[in-house]
């Protein structure tokens, strides 16, 4: 802790409600033992980033959706996954992130999608490297939608590309409307938003009105779609949704589908 | 915690574009709107450059400011927040800087 002035120095700015200031940074000089300066400026992720680059063009050749799917622990996605196996009569396959254990790739299994899990072990997120060695176990079929569980986690994972091309973020009502200004980077990045566990909302004081309002402040284009995992509701537009977003893929050896996805936004 | 694999990928980008050179000293870009706290890399830094050419090197962090630009008045202005909303009351703004995450320059000796 800084001694002047009580911040902490590290990013995290603590302060009382309704007696916030800002610091400034502190600037720290070091003796620096100096020899001779080489220019690299390059991108730190760019390594991730030209592995993305390479599983798109992968998954795009195919003609398969790559969705990438993030949100916090417990909201919902591999429910939404089981169910849409099981209702939603897409060819799919999942890849399952989480740091341990093969529960949801079990779960995904009995809906009866092919299905593989990345352990992360200590990983709070999937990066385009473990996606590549997933997607070849995998191997999704042509005209396919692939869905990427990504680790639940409502930071990491939105600064990682995977290549994917499009990016899904689930909410639950439980977790609370205020969910897109605290973690802007991750709804910033979404294409989708999906607000899920809607059946639950009359015993809850969710805002859906605010909740709209907060998610387009940080993304204005962004589109939502209200669900229910567990009880059906709302599944038939996520159905659409992805038939919408998923190539016109023309037959099961070189499908003409595929179309240049960019680099996504993070 | 992804400033660890960030802080990763900067020494395993410096190792493979450098050699068996000793890096005495890394500068890096962290824009404000990158999404990856600078304190959190100086803190992974020391643990990640053990055992490879950069042991023990100083590393100097650069934070650009972030700038936007709205899409309805026009206005290009600074920005700290990743919420992006124009002084006109606008969000649809388009962020022009800040985001970036970059490995400026290396010493050597």
């Amino acid at each position: 802790m800084c001694q002047t002035c009580g911040c902490s120095g590290d990013g995290a700015v603590i302060a009382e409600p309704g007696h916030q200031h800002e610091h400034e940074q502190h600037e720290h000089e070091h003796g620096h033992e100096h020899g001779h300066r080489v220019s690299l400026e390059q991108d730190v992720l760019a390594k991730n980033d030209l592995l993305a680059e390479h599983n798109r063009r992968w998954l795009t050749e195919r003609g398969v959706l790559a969705v990438n799917l993030m949100s916090s622990p417990g909201a919902g996605k591999t429910t939404l996954l089981e169910r849409t196996a099981r209702e939603a009569d897409l060819p799919m396959a999942v890849i399952e992130g989480d740091q341990e254990t093969m529960l949801d790739a079990e779960r995904i299994k009995a809906a009866g999608a092919p299905v593989v899990q990345i352990n992360t072990g200590a990983g709070c997120h999937l990066d385009a490297a473990m996606l590549d060695r997933a997607v070849h176990t995998v191997e999704p079929a042509p005209g396919s939608v692939l869905f990427i569980e990504n680790v639940g986690n409502l930071v990491c994972p939105a600064l990682f590309d995977l290549g994917e091309e499009q990016r899904v973020v689930i909410l639950s009502v439980t977790e609370g409307q205020d969910k897109p200004r605290k973690y802007p980077h991750m709804f910033a990045s979404a294409d989708l938003v999906l607000l899920n566990k809607v059946d639950l909302l009359p015993y809850l004081d969710f805002d859906i009105a605010a909740f709209l309002r907060d998610a387009r402040r940080v993304n204005p284009d962004v589109e939502v779609v209200r669900l229910s995992a567990t009880r059906g509701t709302g599944l038939t537009d996520w159905y659409s949704w992805l038939r919408e977003h998923r190539p016109h893929f023309a037959g099961p050896a070189h499908g003409s589908a595929g179309g240049s996805a960019g680099q996504k936004r993070r | 915690m992804h400033e660890l694999s960030v802080t990763q990928s900067v020494v395993d980008a410096i190792t493979e574009r450098m050699g068996d050179a000793t890096v005495l000293g890394v500068c890096l870009e962290i824009g404000k709107l990158s999404g990856v706290v600078p304190d959190a890399v100086r803190f992974c830094f020391d643990v990640v450059c053990t055992g490879t050419t950069l042991e023990g090197a100083w590393l100097e962090i650069d934070e650009p400011e972030g700038r936007a630009r709205c899409r309805d008045c026009a206005a290009e202005f600074r920005l700290d927040d990743p919420i992006p909303l124009c002084p006109c009351g606008s969000a649809n703004v388009e962020i022009t800087a800040g985001r970036q995450l970059r490995i400026m320059s290396v010493e050597v000796n």
